[in-house]
Parts: structure tokens; sequence; C-alpha cells
């Protein structure tokens, strides 16, 4: 049977993984590289690493990491953050990312997923999507950080993708992230029951409940968190047995 | 040495390092030149069926590989290494693979998610050296929207359940394939290089 995925996040700004603190303040947590060893001999099922860096002069940096990474663990790995177009998926997809993810990119230019796909196939493609709710009861989709709202339907946008060649969908809550209150577990539902290609849930977990919550109720293929793993409040392993004793099917 | 084709798509280095970490001489190829020497040679999966094929072709690989089969030297598939071995595929209309397995490629159809992404378990069906010290009932890495239907079920190794139960290894005579990534299913995926390395140096000392 598939397992359930558990997967950590890794933030990168300028090379170095960040933690925010009061969701603001960057603080160092050390050496990707580092961090992805850990996580491979904790068993993770797969890594993230998103780059948050703000500059475009420091944004080779994330190259090198990727490469690093690849020749050192033996665990899948998508990277994402600031991919404009098939020169970037393909730097990263040569450095040994197994996945490459793209927001800002594919909402400004839809044609890039297919292109993606046709090069690299369906299955690397991920496109991540920020979403935020609407006084009308839906969701809209946020571009550049959260900073600019596209007015486009989520769920919309997620058949669309699925549709232009996506293999998976990286699906986060702005109104959950950072709160430590659960994933937007109506959100996750709508979405992954929309499309037919797996969905990651992202945004808000403060606790192993609500990663169990994200499979049981938001029906999402894998869960991904941040803080809770960074901080080492929680192990890989705890979460594992303790979906296991949930029923979750887990790796072991 | 372990040869490992490249056709130009993701980052080999890793199964590389893998088969370097057990102590096997392993080098990246991306011309058919030096195969014939080689002690066992590595088909990876990256990217689409019809695509890979053209890259093969293109780069000369594709009579190379047949006849390094035929000289009864190991060869390991992965991914879609596996799926090239066969006749043909549905992805992105009909195409034709190496053929040198009977059989074809097609695509899920199920309720399930597709692609099927992440870690799940093999049913070993035949034990085979390939699978020395692996269970049945070990979760493996896979990714993929295809999967290979042999003619012949007496090349099966492992079956994988999603929706239906599908060939996720196969094994015969001297060709070993796996549907799931070893490179990327961290330390019982190293057990399947590791095996590799071992058949291949026994066949060299033969």
């Amino acid at each position: 049977m598939l397992a359930k995925r558990i997967i950590p996040c890794l933030d990168i700004n300028q090379g170095r993984v960040v933690k925010g603190v009061n969701f603001v303040n960057l603080v160092d947590a050390g050496d990707p590289l580092e961090n992805a060893k850990f996580y491979d001999e904790e068993g993770a099922d797969e890594i993230i690493f998103l780059d948050i860096t703000a500059t475009s002069d420091k944004r080779d940096m994330i190259f090198d990491i990727a490469k690093q990474v690849a020749d050192n663990i033996y665990t899948p790995f998508t990277v994402g953050g600031g991919i404009r177009n098939v020169e970037d998926m393909r730097r990263l997809v040569k450095a040994g990312a197994d996945k490459v993810s793209m927001n800002s990119a594919a909402v400004k230019n839809p044609e890039i997923i297919r292109q993606g796909a046709r090069i690299f196939g369906t299955q690397c493609i991920v496109v991540a999507i920020d979403a935020k709710r609407n006084d009308k009861g839906g969701f809209n989709v946020f571009i550049k950080g959260g900073r600019e709202n596209t007015y486009k339907d989520a769920i919309e946008w997620a058949k669309q993708v699925e549709e232009l060649g996506a293999g998976e969908i990286m699906l986060t809550s702005m109104d959950r992230d950072g709160t430590r209150q659960g994933y937007d577990l109506e959100l996750t539902k709508s979405i992954s029951e929309a499309v037919h290609i797996p969905v990651i849930a992202s945004g808000g977990v403060g606790e192993m409940q609500h990663l169990l919550e994200g499979f049981t109720l938001g029906k999402a293929s894998a869960v991904l968190a941040a803080s809770i793993f960074h901080f080492r409040e929680i192990s890989i392993k705890q979460v594992r047995d303790y979906l296991r004793s949930q029923n979750i099917s887990v790796k072991n | 040495m372990i040869q490992i084709i490249d056709y130009g798509r993701g980052n080999l280095n890793n199964v590389k390092k893998a088969f370097n970490h057990f102590g096997y001489q392993a080098e990246i190829i991306d011309k058919p030149n030096s195969i014939k020497d080689a002690s066992g040679l590595v088909l990876p999966g990256v990217g689409a069926f019809g695509d890979s094929m053209t890259c093969l072709n293109d780069q000369g690989f594709t009579d190379v590989i047949k006849s390094f089969v035929q000289s009864g030297k190991p060869l390991l598939g992965i991914c879609l290494g596996l799926q090239l071995l066969f006749e043909s595929s549905d992805e992105f209309g009909s195409q034709k693979g190496l053929g040198i397995l009977k059989g074809h490629v097609t695509r899920f159809k199920t309720d399930e998610k597709v692609p099927h992404i992440g870690w799940n378990q093999i049913e070993i069906k035949k034990s085979t050296h390939l699978l020395d010290g692996i269970l049945s009932g070990s979760y493996f890495y896979f990714v993929h929207s295809y999967y290979a239907i042999p003619e012949e079920e007496s090349i099966i190794s492992t079956t994988t359940d999603y929706g239906l139960s599908f060939t996720s290894a196969i094994e015969y005579k001297n060709i070993f394939a796996t549907q799931f990534h070893p490179e990327k299913s961290q330390r019982i995926g190293l057990q399947i290089i590791k095996n590799f390395g071992e058949i291949c140096a026994n066949h060299s000392s033969n």
C-alpha cells in the first residue's frame, strides 16, 4: 500500500537555512546540507527546499545546494522558489533535484508547466499554490510570496495546472501559515477532491494531530511541516509512530 | 567498471556514488564507445518514454545496449529504464521501446492519484540475487504514471499494489530492472545497488 508521506520543508535564504521567529525575524538555522543529512538519517519521505532569497544575485546559490544535497543523500527532494523558466528547471534537475516547484512563474506563464512536463515528465513538476480565503467563501491564489492577489479561484487554478501537466500540487493556506492551528482542512479537501494528482498539505502545523487531520479530513497525499521539525520539537519517527497508531499507512 | 548511461536529463551522480559507497567503480557515460568493456550497465530513468528513446537513438545507444545484453553481462534498468526494455508504450501516443523484453507499457487507470508518487511496498514473487537481504513488505520510492505488463509472467520478481497489482521489478537471465528508484530509497535502496555491484563482480570473475 502506498504510504502517506511526511515532508519537512527547509526555507533557504542566501544559501543558509532560516527559521522564522514570530513569523518575521529570520534566524540562521545552519547549513542546508547538514539539515538534509539529518532528515535523510531520520528517514523523511522527501525533503522540500524553498529558496526565499530576495536578491537575484544570490539566487545561484540554490543550484550549488541542490548539487551538494543530491551527492550526499538518498532521499528524494524538491526545490522551489524563484524559478522563472525552463532553463532554471533544467539547471536544478541537472544539479540533482528530483522535482521542481513553481508558483509565480506558473501563474504568469502557465505554458511553462506544459513545457516542463514535456521535457522532464509530469512527475517532476510541482505547482505551489498559496491560497487565502476571500469574503465570498472561496479561496484566492496569491503570488510573489503572498504579496500579490491574483484573484484567481484556487480550485479552478488547481484543475488548470493538472490539465497543463503538473504532477503534484503543494498547497499552502496563507490564513493558517505560521499560526500553528492546523491546516485549512476545507481548502485542502476541496483541492484534493478536485484533482487526480497528489496534493501536499502545507501551512499551520503545530502538533502531530494536525498532520493526521491533513490525511483523514484534508484527504492529502502528503503533509508538509517546517517549524515543528526544525525546532526538533517532534521527530519524524515520533510522527510516523503516532500516525501508524492512528491506522495511517506510513513507511517503516 | 559499471557504466551508467546518461541521456541528458537528470543528475546520475547519486547512482554512481551509491556504487562507490560499496567499493564498486562506476562511471557516467554519454557515448556508447566503451560499453563493451563495462562489467555491468545501468539504464536509469528520467523524463518521458518517447523523448528518452529519441535521445538513446541520437546518442547511438540503442544497438549497443542490445549487444551488451546479448553478451550475457548484467544490465540494471531503473524506473523508465525498466519500461524502455519492453516493446512499446502508450505514453504520449504509441511509442516503440528497445524491445529486449516482450510486453507493453501502459498508464495507470485507477481511482488512485496519478502519478504514483511515494513509498510503496513490494511483494517478492521470486527470490533473486538482486533482492538478497530484502523482504516482502519493504518500502521503496516510486514516481511514475506508467507501468510495464510483461508477456512472460515468469520474469516478474516483485509486484506492488496501487489500485491494481503491477510489476515493480523484473529479472530475466542477465536483465534486472526495478520500477522503483533504489538510489532514492535510502538504506534499503542501497542494498539493491550493493547486490547489483556483486552480480557484476561475480559475472566478471567467472
